[in-house]
């Protein structure tokens, strides 16, 4: 009795607080940046022009492989503004227009757009058309004007165009009829109106056009022909004279076209340089009087003297790279030039004229993870003395941008975190003992002040200017970027590998580079090309005293056979532990589920010859290896011919050399699909370290379905073949999608279901024992997602209490694949209104929490939408037992709600992938999406029902135990008075 | 006047919507996106500051931005029926299906593929503007009241003081009789319980 009149208040009370959340998770916007990190970059720089005017901000517009373009600031390395144009459209030219306009030049020379040099803002954009494709150029001239108009001169399709830089008029246009005509160079005499457009023709052939700038008239037109051809790249060396290599790259060519007549030049590069050994290429560069050339490594400095006269100036075996050529004043051009010399760079800026004098010459310290320099590029600086003073923009081999100006750098940007390729979560280092008291003392002032301000702010007694220092406070607080473990699991890092193979580590609290490693490059191997990263050693229960590690899986080349280098990398400290050059490619790489005695996770390489070779190589693994032997299987998929296979080891490597840790495979089946009806376009296996509570799901009236939960079920997509080309080329008749699951051991297909009308691409994700995949319905012109639930029919009777009792359920009995599955599935399809870029799907600790699908949508914002809402079970009208259980009434389309973005009113620039890591607090997971951009956040799909939340008002909590006590104490006085008065009576 | 309706549609669509086959290999789409002025003044988007919007066909093959009136433009695309996505932070735009016709050039059909409502000229307005966040709710007395702890302290202000007066209310000999089974329950009170409370 007592307990239940305890029970019911209790019971009341909980249902209050219950009510009192509302369903969707959502932020305050003086939440942004507690628990999320939002970083930006651009890539890796491939043009830069500087924009130095004495009025305005000084700023360098850059465009780079990501296909952005960008305003940095020049003094701190910010973004003003950036752009990120489509995948099809890439940027082959920028210049600035009038000093006001940022021109660029995309896709294929086809697209010429203007933007306002402030602010981004897109001026006006013009399309250029041409007979056929070609080299695209860009010009800006800064003093030719057709009637007060400036003018652009861009060569693309095979078409030169005018363009007026006010509106994006084409002034005039001039085809060039010659067949095979392949422009190499546009040239602007300054102060002339005259264009000249050199290049060649069916290969053998130099032709020069000089052309009326005012009109686009034909004045002159010049061929001449040299007998053993031409390599493509030429290099300007003076307004009226080019270079160029033969086609042997043995032989220079001074290639002068002084009046329209063209005079060729030869001189054998034998000639100049004694030693000179193999085919030489030229470096494109624009410098007067001076031009580059390569010869293995060799890097030659050649000077024109005179008509076609040649003179070595300079020969390097160190890595260099040189700029363009800049005026600096009447007739004097300067142009840089960076070694890399062990762990320094030397800088020296040159007159063009003058080879032997430095007008600046430096070193400077490098970090050796950069690498060698890729580009530089200069600008120069009046100081206050008149002398000139130059900055250097230099792009390194990490993808990494750096200004440096008298001889130190001024600020680096680290550019190659915005090309991941693969991303994986480690621990940090175990808290150690041993806190200094003086730091406890400081903390202690800064501790009350704090809360002095938070009481304040609490009370609403803050002033704007508390607010701005409660919330910077808040962001900066040193617990979430500690450099050790934390109990909840919220501090971690984030290995990351980039396209330029360089490893960085990020801490999760504020998204710093911990430490970084670039791959490391052996006489084997000289440009690794990382491909992906797995965790190698994960240390929890056996050997707490190693560091975890990851492997990093890394090719010899481009080709798909080239050998394969594996690397091993401390997570603690980015040290390189060991790195191996494989004899063998690695196209295949199977972490399988087993760990020696010091947690190295056992890893299967599988080779393009189809062996299976084992790491780490040693007895120990060996052994674990053999006792699995007969349990290990693992599927290949062959999208271009449509063949999945399924593979299983027969025996050890049969070959002259004995090696114990290779092994032979033998095909235990394969699925075809008709080539002629359909394509794979898509397979997602299941996430290999996701966690399922439990197989059991109670449904309403008391009843249990079963997952099917097994780690072997692939999801694959085909389409009709025809469906390969855009949205609009197919109509809905003859295009179709066929999703099937497919169990990935014995090749039995559990499911198949057929979408007629519509189309991919298809995005998909696999969890527990479902899958959701999103697709284009050409029917209804609108993106649908379905999900499919696979449930095991073979457990639908252990539901009866008595047979548990007695013992007669199969609950126990072992699960074999081989054995034919009972399974039901459901499914049911939803419409989705934006684009999809990617989907992933939230994982915790101990997989109770509920799940919730991370969508990144189009417009590179992430979505989080609760499973709940992709329910198979959900219908039109649910009943009441359904209600209680949670299943939302059926929408024709899932909703968007705005708060739900978890990225908020922040874009993932070009967003490529989310990653989910659980926390260890099981309500709690960790989402980091890469693309151009990086953002992090915390994420509790069914909030925070194991910890106290941010917003959890202490102060309330303060008074109202202090209300408690007070009441007690006043009732205990007048308890006590009656008491006495009872005595007295 | 049955004569002058296609022919004021034919004017209008040259305008707005023009789909012209304007060159070798393809056609045209020419539209205009507008954000209305009393939207935006939640501080996402400014008013008239187009920079960041971008403009999406078939889901990210093509991608272009505003021109500083609003207008934008596809060039070479291909007959048949595309899908345009506007993307800007603060606003939620319908994605938009354009049919391109390869027989009537001139033909051209524009509809919003979340209610289905078909546009005479591809100006795209934003369906709604978009919240990201939670709006702070002032401090209130109810708040604090209807949370937890509030109830906790009310529940407990009640049983202070009005039990007392309920007590009050009853009648003596059945409060007699009460407070007698009490003490042969041997109910400890409140006093007896705290720490000196005992010593009285």
């Amino acid at each position: 009795m007592a307990i239940r009149s305890f029970f019911i208040p209790f019971l009341l009370f909980v249902l209050c607080f219950c009510s009192s959340l509302s369903p969707v998770l959502s932020l305050y916007e003086d939440q942004v940046g507690l628990m999320d990190w939002h970083q930006q970059y651009i890539g890796k720089v491939k043009q830069a022009v500087f924009s130095t005017q004495k009025t305005g901000r000084r700023r360098v517009i850059v465009s780079t492989e990501e296909n952005v373009i960008a305003s940095l600031d020049l003094r701190h390395g910010e973004i003003f503004w950036r752009h990120l144009l489509g995948s099809n459209d890439v940027i082959n030219g920028i210049d600035i227009g009038l000093g006001k306009y940022v021109i660029t030049l995309s896709s294929g020379g086809s697209i010429l757009r203007s933007w306002n040099l402030p602010d981004g803002q897109m001026v006006w954009e013009s399309f250029l058309q041409g007979p056929k494709h070609s080299k695209s150029l860009l010009l800006v001239p800064t003093n030719l004007k057709i009637e007060k108009d400036n003018v652009i001169v861009v060569f693309s399709n095979g078409r030169l165009h005018a363009v007026s830089c006010i509106d994006g008029e084409v002034l005039w246009k001039k085809d060039f009829e010659a067949e095979s005509f392949e422009a190499q160079q546009v040239i602007q005499p300054s102060g002339s109106d005259l264009i000249y457009v050199v290049g060649f023709s069916a290969s053998s052939q130099f032709k020069m056009y000089q052309i009326n700038a005012r009109n686009g008239e034909l004045l002159k037109h010049e061929s001449a022909t040299f007998s053993s051809g031409f390599l493509r790249e030429v290099s300007l060396v003076s307004s009226e004279m080019v270079v160029a290599l033969d086609s042997t790259g043995s032989i220079l060519l001074a290639i002068s076209f002084q009046n329209g007549e063209i005079s060729f030049q030869e001189t054998p590069i034998s000639n100049l340089v004694e030693d000179s050994s193999g085919p030489a290429v030229i470096i494109p560069l624009s410098v007067p009087g001076i031009f580059v050339i390569k010869t293995n490594s060799v890097t030659i400095f050649i000077k024109v003297i005179g008509k076609g006269k040649f003179e070595v100036v300079e020969k390097t075996n160190h890595e260099t790279a040189v700029s363009n050529a800049l005026p600096i004043s009447e007739g004097q051009q300067a142009f840089a030039l960076v070694q890399h010399a062990g762990s320094e760079i030397h800088l020296a800026v040159k007159l063009a004229h003058d080879w032997d004098d430095n007008l600046l010459k430096e070193s400077i310290k490098m970090d050796q993870q950069r690498g060698i320099p890729h580009k530089v590029f200069i600008n120069n600086y009046i100081r206050t003395d008149r002398s000139h003073g130059f900055r250097l923009l230099i792009v390194m081999e990490d993808h990494s941008l750096l200004l440096l100006q008298q001889g130190a750098v001024v600020w680096s940007r680290e550019d190659g975190l915005a090309s991941i390729i693969d991303v994986t979560a480690s621990e940090l280092p175990l808290e150690r003992d041993g806190v200094s008291v003086a730091k406890v003392e400081h903390n202690l002032f800064e501790w009350l002040k704090g809360h002095m301000l938070k009481l304040k702010g609490t009370l609403m007694l803050a002033s704007p200017k508390d607010v701005a220092a409660i919330q910077s406070m808040r962001i900066k607080s040193s617990e979430k970027s500690k450099m050790t473990r934390d109990h909840n699991g919220f501090r971690k890092l984030l290995i990351v590998l980039t396209r330029a193979g360089k490893l960085f580590a990020l801490h999760t609290g504020d998204g710093r580079v911990v430490w970084s490693h670039l791959l490391h490059k052996s006489e084997a191997c000289q440009s690794p090309i990382g491909l992906n990263l797995y965790q190698w050693q994960v240390p929890h229960h056996h050997a707490l005293d190693e560091n975890p590690s990851v492997l990093v899986i890394s090719r010899c080349g481009p080709s798909s056979d080239a050998p394969g280098v594996l690397s091993f990398v401390d997570t603690y400290t980015g040290k390189e532990l060991n790195s191996l050059s494989l004899i063998h490619a690695v196209v295949q790489v199977i972490p399988l589920p087993y760990t020696d005695s010091t947690e190295q996770r056992l890893h299967l390489l599988v080779d393009s010859d189809k062996h299976a070779h084992l790491y780490p190589k040693t007895s120990e693994a060996l052994s674990i290896f053999k006792h699995e032997f007969s349990n290990i299987y693992w599927y290949s998929v062959e999208d271009h011919n449509g063949i999945i296979k399924g593979h299983a080891l027969k025996c050890m490597c049969i070959g002259e050399v004995v090696d114990e840790f290779c092994f032979d495979t033998r095909d235990l089946w394969s699925v075809v699909f008709p080539s002629e009806s359909e394509k794979i376009i898509a397979t997602v296996p299941r996430k290999l370290n996701e966690v399922v509570h439990t197989q059991a799901k109670v449904i309403a009236d008391q009843d249990v379905m079963y997952k099917y939960i097994s780690r072997n079920i692939l999801f694959v997509a085909t389409v009709a073949p025809k469906c390969s080309g855009g949205i609009g080329s197919v109509t809905p008749e003859e295009s179709w999608l066929v999703a099937y699951l497919i169990d990935t051991v014995t090749g039995r297909i559990l499911h198949r279901v057929t979408h007629h009308g519509a189309r991919g691409p298809v995005h998909a994700v696999f969890s527990e024992n479902w899958v959701v995949y999103h697709y284009f319905n050409l029917r209804a012109h609108r993106y649908e997602m379905s999900v499919i639930e696979i449930y095991d029919q073979s457990r639908a009777d252990n539901k009866d209490v008595w047979k548990l009792v007695f013992g007669k359920h199969n609950l126990t009995s072992p699960i074999s694949l081989f054995s034919r599955p009972e399974v039901i599935t459901k499914s049911q399809s939803y419409f989705f209104t934006h684009s999809v870029k990617a989907i992933a799907v939230t994982s915790t600790a101990k997989g109770i929490t509920s799940e919730q699908l991370l969508i990144g949508t189009i417009g590179d914002q992430v979505l989080a939408l609760d499973k709940r809402f992709l329910d198979p079970r959900r219908s039109v009208n649910p009943t009441q037992a359904e209600k209680e259980e949670g299943i939302i009434p059926l929408t024709d389309s899932l909703p968007i709600i705005p708060q739900s973005y978890i990225t908020h009113a922040l874009r993932v620039e070009g967003l490529r992938g989310i990653i989910t890591v659980p926390a260890k607090l099981e309500s709690t997971t960790l989402v980091f999406a890469h693309g151009v951009d990086l953002f992090f956040t915390q994420l509790a799909p069914s909030r925070t029902y194991d910890s106290l939340t941010e917003d959890f008002s202490y102060a309330l909590l303060l008074i109202t135990i202090v209300a408690l006590v007070a009441a007690i104490i006043v009732t205990w006085r007048l308890s006590e008075r009656k008491e006495l008065q009872d005595k007295w009576r | 006047m049955a004569s002058i309706a296609p022919l004021l549609l034919l004017v209008l669509l040259s305008t707005a919507l023009t789909i012209s086959s304007g060159s070798v290999d393809g056609f045209t789409i020419n539209g205009r996106v507008k954000i209305p002025q009393g939207m935006g003044t939640k501080g996402f988007v400014l008013p008239g500051k187009t920079s960041n919007v971008k403009v999406i066909l078939n889901g990210g093959q093509i991608v272009t931005y505003l021109r500083p009136d609003g207008y934008f433009s596809f060039q070479n695309i291909s007959a048949g029926t595309h899908l345009i996505e506007v993307t800007a932070i603060g606003y939620f735009f319908s994605p938009v299906r354009v049919d391109v016709s390869a027989r009537n050039p001139g033909k051209v059909q524009a509809a919003l593929t979340e209610n289905r409502r078909g546009l005479s000229e591809l100006v795209l307005e934003p369906l709604r503007e978009e919240q990201y966040f939670e709006i702070r709710e002032p401090f209130s007395i109810m708040n604090i009241v209807k949370s937890p702890m509030g109830l906790m302290v009310g529940f407990m202000l009640v049983v202070v003081f009005l039990m007392p007066k309920l007590v009050e209310n009853m009648d003596p000999e059945e409060m007699r009789r009460a407070q007698e089974e009490m003490r042969n329950q041997g109910v400890p009170s409140l006093a007896s319980l705290l720490p000196g409370g005992g010593r009285n």
